[in-house]
């Protein structure tokens, strides 16, 4: 097609002479606003990297006047939260846990802390306010597997449990069945009289009780009220750490699932361990 | 026209492009259905059903390759054969094999990669999760679509290049170089369908980001603005509001938008410097993106009137509308400081949906609108009135999905920076979650909508091809029939 312009008899611009498939264009100039914002983009755009760290180099990159970086950015808020943190803060890690307690304005912040840091580190296995998850204990039932005094529970997140730390509580419950120490029936005869202990069964559960006694108490306690000392947990409850069935049970002899906690010494500092221990005190089942 | 010059009819390949174009429906379909099941899992997340396949995990890559590379890329391979043979006046290069060859190698590849994704296969970089095999297979069915349009363009009668054809050859040939870069890896083995990056750490993510926007500038932009050039001047009746915006506004978005990747890495272990140049890159490309909208909106100057009764041209300048939108927003949102509130929130999930729902899906109803009764030689739409309701519900289901992604996110991003008077943070992450989940069941509404409009168009196309009230009334010249008016 022949290059031949014309005039678009609508808005009087002139068209470029150029036909596609009866598609033509005009020949319009830019608009003014468009090309002065592009320019002033641009302008901008070249102060900001004289103003910011923008060019690489060989060895290293241009640095821009205000000496800008991300690092000391953040470092700066990091440190202006820590001083608004600090006066607090620094005295709910020398004071013992009395006389947090016995100052209410203190007491608030610990537990303020103590609500946050649990929510975003705590609350994905044992849930909201402590509820617990099946194999992660409630901590607000006051069924401690650990204990449940302030110290208890301070040695527990600092050291974690089955944290590979030295100091990390530690207990093992044999693999009963798995490691053919006890025989099916067996098994199924104390899985019985856990669900009488358990409340949910009303049966003697005679042998059951016998095998219990021969096997069990040295950690779960003469009567399943558990031990604290060797962490053993409590079987005569409405509580349970995996499920109250019958199957869980039964499961847990053959080949026992033990969790693990973390040590949370390398994560969370000093007072904000006795902050966390202070709120999950008061959730409802410290001792 | 009024010259009268007498020009040979040309034979035009609209066999694949018919293809193309129920592939598009189709892959539409099945994108958003994923959509609004991924949605309604986000929540409610016992929908994810406990199983390995229909994880949320899973499915997103299927939604979002779906709706990028099944849907909307069907649409790009099937606009632009229709729209470079037309404004080149040359048949397809390469033969009706190539073609073909294109279109079942280019499903081939969808399908695969889906599967690949269900079954847990992915190489962890977004919008190009496939393992290296496919990506290998993909390598070639774009290399001989280059092949094709190129040789077409080259063998065109036609003195110039339409402005179409330019954002198509770069689209065509930014993706192969993003495709070819963000892709070198080393397999575990020739019989394993694992495979390790070549780059690591920043590096792989600064690459990863390379393409992923680029992804966004190339295949979601470039390509789709070669389609909003040939519908909307063409179903309007006027000619291209500018060329000389035409020509600005391409060569400044092709060179601008490639350098803005990092501000996708804003607050991450990216180095200070690459972060200011991705930003002001960013902030440069708003004119060159608004030069397209104003080139798409303003040809309608005189012809204003037709938006009244062309649906299909009202959901292409719509399109132009939430493109504009999009491109503010992307520019502010990759400030740094804006940035610093608006990254990891559903902020960014909205931007991206105003983007995909909006511009990339409205342009190509749009064009669909336009095609199916030229391509079925039929005499209009079954029903305009259906195609309006399918512009409304849809149009609703886009203002319900990014209002409700614009409060989820700046909710979110307020509440992970709010502190409490004694420096400790205000919210907990989950506390964050649970604030958002009445707009997640808004935003999974929104696609229910958008889903429903879509299903409406189907229908609509189907009854314009099959129903006896479409025929065409008259025999048409034939080369007109051909010149496709």
């Amino acid at each position: 097609m022949p290059t031949k312009i014309e005039k678009d008899s609508v808005t009087g611009e002139m068209t470029t002479g150029h036909e596609w498939d009866g598609l033509k264009e005009l020949n319009r100039p830019l608009p003014k606003w468009w090309i002065y914002i592009l320019y002033a983009t641009m302008a901008w755009a070249v102060v900001w990297c004289v103003l910011y760290p923008s060019v690489p180099g060989l060895t290293g990159y241009y640095h821009g006047t205000l000496g800008y970086s991300q690092r000391t950015t953040v470092d700066r808020d990091v440190a202006a939260v820590a001083k608004q943190r600090g006066t607090y803060m620094a005295r709910i890690k020398t004071l013992p846990f009395a006389d947090i307690r016995k100052d209410p304005q203190l007491l608030a912040v610990a537990e303020t802390a103590g609500r946050i840091t649990f929510a975003n580190n705590c609350q994905p296995c044992h849930g909201a306010g402590g509820g617990g998850n099946p194999g992660y204990p409630a901590l607000a039932a006051g069924n401690w597997i650990w204990g449940g005094k302030l110290e208890d529970i301070q040695q527990t997140l600092i050291y974690g449990i089955r944290s590979g730390l030295d100091n990390a509580r530690q207990s093992q419950m044999p693999r009963f069945g798995a490691d053919a120490m006890l025989k099916p029936a067996e098994i199924e005869q104390i899985a019985d009289y856990v669900m009488v202990l358990y409340g949910k069964s009303n049966g003697d559960a005679a042998a059951g009780k016998k095998l219990f006694a021969e096997n069990c108490v040295a950690c779960h306690g003469a009567n399943g009220e558990g031990i604290r000392e060797v962490g053993g947990p409590r079987l005569a409850s409405k509580a349970h750490l995996l499920g109250d069935d019958r199957a869980t049970v039964i499961a847990q002899i053959n080949n026992p699932r033990m969790g693990v906690m973390p040590n949370w010494n390398t994560r969370l500092d000093e007072a904000t361990i006795k902050s966390v221990t202070l709120y999950v005190h008061a959730l409802g089942g410290g001792e | 026209m009024s010259d009268v010059v007498y020009r040979k009819p040309v034979q035009y390949n609209d066999a694949v492009v018919k293809k193309f174009v129920i592939a598009t429906m189709f892959w539409g379909v099945v994108a958003f259905l994923v959509g609004v099941v991924i949605a309604s899992q986000l929540a409610w997340p016992s929908l994810n059903l406990g199983l390995s396949f229909t994880n949320f995990g899973r499915l997103r890559p299927v939604h979002t390759s779906g709706a990028i590379f099944a849907f909307g890329g069907s649409a790009l391979f099937g606009t632009s054969f229709y729209i470079v043979q037309r404004t080149c006046r040359a048949r397809l290069f390469g033969g009706e094999a190539m073609a073909n060859f294109i279109f079942w190698g280019y499903q081939f590849f969808i399908v695969m990669a889906a599967l690949s994704y269900v079954m847990g296969y992915s190489q962890g970089q977004e919008y190009a999760e496939p393992e290296w095999h496919l990506d290998l297979w993909l390598t070639v069915v774009w290399v001989c679509y280059g092949i094709v349009f190129i040789g077409t363009v080259m063998m065109r009668e036609e003195p110039h290049i339409y402005v179409a054809n330019w954002f198509f050859m770069a689209f065509i040939l930014t993706i192969a170089v993003l495709h070819l870069g963000n892709n070198l890896a080393m397999p575990v083995s020739l019989f394993t369908a694992k495979s390790y990056n070549v780059a690591s750490g920043v590096q792989n993510a600064m690459i990863q980001w390379w393409y992923g926007h680029n992804a966004v500038g190339f295949f979601l932009t470039a390509g789709f603005l070669g389609m909003m050039y040939y519908f909307i001047p063409k179903a309007s009746g006027r000619p291209v509001y500018s060329y000389r915006i035409s020509i600005v506004h391409f060569w400044s978005l092709v060179f601008m938008y490639i350098w803005a990747g990092p501000h996708h890495l804003h607050w991450t272990a990216l180095p200070d410097w690459t972060q200011t140049l991705g930003m002001a890159f960013s902030i440069m490309l708003w004119m060159p993106s608004w030069g397209g909208m104003i080139n798409g909106i303003m040809t309608l100057s005189g012809a204003w009137d037709k938006l009244r009764t062309d649906p299909g041209l009202r959901f292409s300048v719509t399109a132009v509308g939430f493109y504009g939108m999009a491109t503010f927003e992307g520019p502010v949102m990759s400030i740094r400081d804006v940035n610093a509130l608006s990254h990891y929130t559903d902020w960014g999930i909205g931007h991206v949906h105003s983007g995909a729902l909006g511009w990339v899906a409205f342009i190509t109803f749009g064009a669909l609108y336009y095609l199916i009764p030229v391509l079925w030689k039929r005499e209009g739409l079954y029903s305009t009135k259906l195609a309006s309701w399918h512009f409304w519900i849809a149009t609703l289901g886009i203002v319900f999905y990014i209002t409700s992604m614009w409060v989820a996110g700046i909710m979110q991003g307020l509440m992970w920076r709010a502190y409490d008077a004694f420096g400790f943070l205000q919210y907990s992450f989950s506390e964050s979650v649970n604030a958002v989940h009445p707009y997640y069941v808004i935003r999974m509404l929104g696609g229910v909508l958008f889903l429903s409009g879509m299903l409406i168009m189907v229908y609509n196309m189907i009854m314009t091809v099959r129903s006896p009230s479409t025929a065409r009334r008259a025999a048409v010249p034939a080369d007109i029939a051909m010149a496709g008016v």
